[in-house]
């Protein structure tokens, strides 16, 4: 008798605890609230070198907590929302990709109505052409794209560099390009005065006619080695962004930065909310502390891209706010272009442009057929020519 | 009974890392965006056959110039002493401890215009010869990078023949040359013929070599598939058809290879009998 009494008593215990922990851990996990941040690499103020570590001062003002992961491009960014295996509050793709997203129902409509800050954004980024509704998209930064030049190389003045220059016979072999198909498409098109989001083909091809008419002047095909290139007098031209151009200044006296008056590619990275979110009143709350004028100035100093609030503007230093790199004349910034994203089908299509571009043949598609029956029948004559030696022997 | 409980651990690994991947290979290649079957892919390759040829061809040479380079190699540290051995093969190790990125980022400012090769040559007044952003260049990368991978098996294969074997080839009076093509090729054959397949199929599926010292210009399918998923384009199907139809071709350029295995023929003659 009283051993049963002590094994209910026992059994009672164990009972209570369990339920108990279980209370604790669900009050506890209420009580710290995690939002998960998806960036760009090197896209945030974080604390080093002095400056502001803004996912801290998140937390230490509002309570919750910021996981912060970053990505390496818009199309890893995609993939990874699309296969829904992460689950993100925040997230800060490029224009296209947001109209891309938007065009796939994959991003919330946000709550303007919480985000008091976004009255600070200047009207010009308001009903962007990667969100014409303005419902799903706070934008965060924003650039231009330019020419890098060596002063010592090039024999032109500042004010008469533009586009065709990077198709000038003068400088053959001493020319960068990107390697990326929208970027390298998107300054011939300016150059020819096609629209960056044209839907017809036959616009396509011509651009990848006078891509090609450019190739052998091209050194090389290249994305962030543009940067050593430069810097190493390897190269004379070369298109780059404007948020990363005071950095190779710096670094080079002889480098000059010009973004041509002709026009071109402005692209914003912007805030949005995916489908998904766990916590989307929470990443609102997010998106409106990043839009605090304050905490804005602190990201841009940290970037170096420019900021689409004029306010913080002001705050910044008196050196970079007059610096007409990141903040470009009115006159530019009129011939801008915005991407928006293109149907999947004309994509591909000029994927294979660009791989025209580069390799520079015309492809014959029965070269592969003919390449894996050659090598069947060599496997095949491999095969028979050993059976009868086999059978010889 | 021990032992046979064990290797599930290995058959459950290989079929979630090795099967399941494969299948969705093969399931991404032939059906479209929707999920539906398609063929589309596979023929969108086409587009891409020059980009195939150069990869192959750029592969068939570097794996060539690796086995010529190699095979002297692997044979003379087979002959020096034993402690000597260890000390040359860490050696030609060495650099494979060091990340692959770096190396070849190394290359880079060496083959540069202004770069170290270029200084050197200017000493003697010759003008600079553009060595990067070329076809060779991506060779000379790839050989590189790969020249362990074609060593290593080689000298396995020929410290393994047994000495006697020889000495007994030269008993029988034949010559310095009747030696290597009779006794010590075809027995040191398997170490070839693997070293060619880890220094081909690499070399064939690279990507970054070709992207830092062939300027972009010298695209492979590496590239091709790169482009695919991290483009964008985002096309996983056309690259998984890209992916497929390369394991296709690298799947027959195995078997041709394992046709002039002889130890294979052997061990058949045998079963016949």
């Amino acid at each position: 008798m009283k051993k049963k009494l002590i094994f209910f008593i026992v059994i009672f215990f164990l009972f209570s605890i369990i339920i108990l922990s279980f209370v604790l851990y669900k009050n506890n996990k209420k009580s710290k609230i995690i939002i998960n941040v998806y960036n760009w690499g090197e896209y945030i103020s974080d604390g080093t070198n002095g400056s502001l570590n803004v996912n801290e001062e998140f937390t230490k003002r509002t309570g919750i907590y910021v996981n912060y992961s970053t990505f390496q491009s818009n199309e890893s960014l995609f993939a990874k929302i699309q296969n829904g295996g992460a689950k993100y509050d925040v997230i800060i793709p490029s224009d296209y990709m947001v109209s891309k997203m938007i065009k796939m129902d994959m991003l919330q409509k946000l709550d303007f109505k919480k985000i008091s800050n976004y009255s600070y954004v200047d009207d010009s980024f308001k009903y962007p052409a990667y969100d014409p509704t303005n419902e799903y998209s706070v934008p965060y930064t924003w650039g231009l794209v330019g020419i890098f030049y060596n002063k010592n190389l090039v024999a032109e003045e500042e004010k008469d560099i533009n586009w065709n220059i990077l198709w000038n016979k003068k400088y053959s072999g001493k020319i960068l390009m990107f390697d990326n198909p929208r970027d390298a498409f998107a300054i011939s098109q300016i150059r020819l005065g096609i629209s960056l989001n044209s839907r017809n083909k036959s616009d396509w091809i011509k651009a990848a006619e006078d891509l090609k008419l450019q190739k052998p002047l091209v050194q090389a095909y290249v994305m962030d080695q543009i940067f050593d290139k430069m810097a190493n007098g390897e190269a004379a031209l070369a298109p780059y962004y404007n948020g990363d151009a005071a950095t190779l200044l710096e670094r080079n006296k002889e480098i000059g930065f010009v973004i041509p008056k002709e026009g071109s590619n402005k692209f914003v990275d912007a805030m949005c909310i995916p489908k998904n979110a766990e916590h989307p009143a929470e990443a609102l709350t997010y998106i409106n502390f990043m839009c605090e004028p304050k905490i804005a100035a602190e990201n841009i100093k940290y970037i170096g891209y420019s900021s689409p609030e004029s306010v913080v503007k002001n705050q910044l230093d008196k050196k970079v706010a007059n610096n007409k790199i990141c903040y470009p004349d009115e006159q530019i910034l009129k011939n801008t272009q915005l991407f928006t994203a293109l149907p999947d089908e004309l994509n591909s299509f000029i994927d294979s442009l660009w791989v025209n571009v580069k390799t520079g043949e015309q492809n014959n598609p029965y070269a592969l057929i003919t390449v894996l029956i050659g090598f069947i029948l060599l496997y095949l004559i491999v095969f028979l020519v050993k059976k009868k030696k086999n059978k010889t022997l | 009974m021990k032992i046979k409980n064990f290797s599930i651990i290995y058959i459950i690994w290989m079929f979630i890392f090795t099967i399941i991947p494969l299948a969705l290979i093969f399931i991404f290649a032939f059906t479209d965006k929707s999920g539906n079957f398609t063929l589309e892919n596979i023929l969108n390759v086409g587009r891409y056959s020059n980009v195939f040829l150069l990869s192959i061809g750029l592969g068939a040479i570097s794996t060539i110039i690796c086995l010529i380079l190699g095979y002297p190699l692997a044979y003379i540290i087979s002959k020096i002493s034993s402690s000597k051995q260890n000390i040359v093969i860490m050696l030609i190790m060495l650099p494979m401890w060091i990340n692959f990125l770096l190396r070849t980022y190394a290359w880079m400012t060496i083959l540069e215009n202004n770069g170290l090769l270029n200084k050197f040559l200017s000493i003697f007044g010759i003008k600079p010869i553009s060595f990067i952003n070329t076809s060779g260049a991506v060779v000379l990368g790839m050989i590189y990078n790969f020249l362990p991978y074609m060593i290593l098996p080689i000298y396995a294969a020929i410290v393994k023949i047994d000495k006697r074997i020889v000495e007994a080839a030269q008993d029988l009076g034949a010559g310095k040359r009747n030696v290597f093509l009779k006794v010590l090729a075809p027995l040191s054959l398997p170490g070839v013929i693997s070293g060619i397949t880890m220094v081909f199929v690499p070399a064939v599926s690279t990507f970054i070599i070709s992207k830092m010292l062939g300027g972009g210009s010298n695209i492979l399918i590496g590239d091709l598939i790169e482009m695919q998923f991290l483009g964008s384009t985002y096309n996983p199907n056309l690259g998984s058809a890209i992916s497929f139809v390369l394991m296709v071709l690298i799947f027959i350029s195995i078997g041709i290879m394992n046709q002039f295995d002889d130890s294979d023929e052997n061990f058949d003659g045998v079963k016949l009998k």
